[in-house]
């Protein structure tokens, strides 16, 4: 356990340190969903029907922005190999790895995504279910992150080739966290698809995982 | 007891880097591999690590290679330091410190004559400085069997000669060392010497029937 703590420790420094990366996911998600009443008009009418939407895709884009370096910069310092042949199982050095990316990219974006869905003119009854979509469906986006980063490990502009592969498996994700909140401004019932995603997140940081050693193993050995 | 490796070959993006290796290693025993550039010095201690697939049979104290016991009585420092630049010196080692749930990162960083630099962050350290440190991992990883690549790259005199005491120590505490080297260290060591793997290139390009084929 001390082990799994202090790679969780050490990714945490290693991301709020300079260079880290950690804020500019957080800059770059204030900035497109500014963009949006610039791009739309101000109306009301015209950015509401359109803001959880928005917020969603915004958070999707952001996730992905740090998300090629998560095992990146430890292949290239060597840190991977010696991490490999260290007590911790691979499986629990990704899940740990996309925790911590969650941490420092995840969850700003879930406190600040309120203030900017004032600009977007969400409709009040969807800010609660606006928070619990984003806490429910974002660590999804990590964990299917880690995958296409360990899939794309060593490759040149592998940053891009991440980006076509894993922005299709976020949408069951993006369906069903936007429409939720669109729901709930609708005056619908939205648990039955909040309860959905949420168990579509915990599948996901179950496999994930699984999936995302199984390719660092493939990368390391090739 | 000890290391053993019988018939072990690699091969790599359909190259053979390492044809057919044999060596024991007994416990208390330190071996330098010796060997041209491209030799498959690298390589053969990759493998040893676990970190490249190979054919042949390795066994340390009886524990097959892959195994969970192997796995966690290897330590291996490759031609890259694993530092982060972000991260002080102190942080660096006391995160490996952590993971391997090893010795005194003080200890360590006396030993590696770190201790004045310490607080440093490691990107204002010098090659030389940046090397002793990720040696000094070994220092706190209790790990028998080490596997270093080209460790005295970028270290003085001094730091050599530190560095063969530690190995030295860790002999004498019943650890075997496999030292890739193209310098002279002190040590009471055999070493092995590595033929380059196209030896048998020419075999092949010598006979007119495998040559046509494959030539």
């Amino acid at each position: 356990m001390s082990a799994a703590s202090a790679l969780l420790g050490r990714e945490l420094r290693l991301a709020l340190r300079s260079g880290g990366g950690a804020g500019l996911g957080l800059a770059f998600f204030l900035i497109v969903l500014l963009l949006v009443p610039l791009g739309l008009g101000p109306e009301p009418a015209r950015l509401a029907p359109v803001a959880p939407g928005m917020i969603w895709i915004a958070a999707l884009l952001a996730s992905l922005l740090s998300l090629d370096r998560l095992f990146q910069s430890d292949l290239e310092d060597g840190t991977l190999d010696v991490l490999a042949t260290s007590p911790l199982p691979l499986t629990a050095l990704v899940a740990i790895k996309a925790a911590a990316h969650w941490l420092t990219t995840g969850l700003p974006l879930i406190a600040l995504a309120p203030l900017l869905a004032v600009t977007l003119h969400l409709p009040v009854p969807g800010y609660p279910w606006l928070i619990a979509s984003l806490a429910a469906g974002t660590p999804a986006l990590s964990f299917l992150g880690a995958i296409g980063a360990a899939i794309t490990l060593g490759i040149r502009r592998g940053g891009l080739i991440l980006s076509v592969l894993v922005l299709p498996l976020y949408i069951p994700t993006l369906i069903l966290g936007a429409r939720l909140v669109g729901i709930a401004v609708e005056g619908g019932e939205p648990l039955p698809a909040l309860a959905l995603l949420a168990g579509l997140t915990m599948g996901i940081l179950a496999l994930a995982p699984v999936a995302a050693a199984a390719a660092l193993r493939i990368n390391l050995r090739g | 007891m000890g290391l053993s490796v019988t018939e072990l070959t690699c091969h790599r993006a359909g190259q053979r880097v390492l044809a057919c290796v044999d060596f024991r290693l007994e416990a208390g025993e330190a071996l330098l591999l010796r060997g041209p550039n491209g030799a498959g010095k690298s390589t053969l201690l990759r493998v040893l690590a676990g970190l490249l697939p190979a054919t042949g049979r390795v066994t340390l104290d009886g524990h097959p290679l892959g195994s969970e016991a192997y796995g966690e009585a290897v330590a291996y420092a490759g031609h890259l330091d694993a530092i982060k630049p972000q991260l002080s010196v102190r942080e660096n080692l006391g995160f490996w410190a952590a993971l391997f749930g090893g010795g005194s990162v003080e200890a360590a960083l006396a030993e590696a004559g770190l201790a004045a630099i310490s607080e440093r962050s490691a990107h204002a350290c010098s090659a030389g400085q940046k090397r002793r440190l990720g040696l000094a991992r070994l220092l706190v990883a209790p790990r028998r069997l080490w596997l270093l690549d080209e460790p005295t790259v970028a270290l003085d005199a001094a730091a050599v000669a530190r560095l063969e005491t530690a190995v030295r120590g860790h002999c004498a505490a019943g650890g075997l060392a496999l030292i890739a080297t193209h310098v002279t260290l002190d040590l009471p060591a055999r070493s092995l010497t590595l033929a380059p793997p196209n030896a048998g290139t020419a075999a092949i390009a010598a006979d007119p029937f495998l040559a046509g084929r494959w030539g």
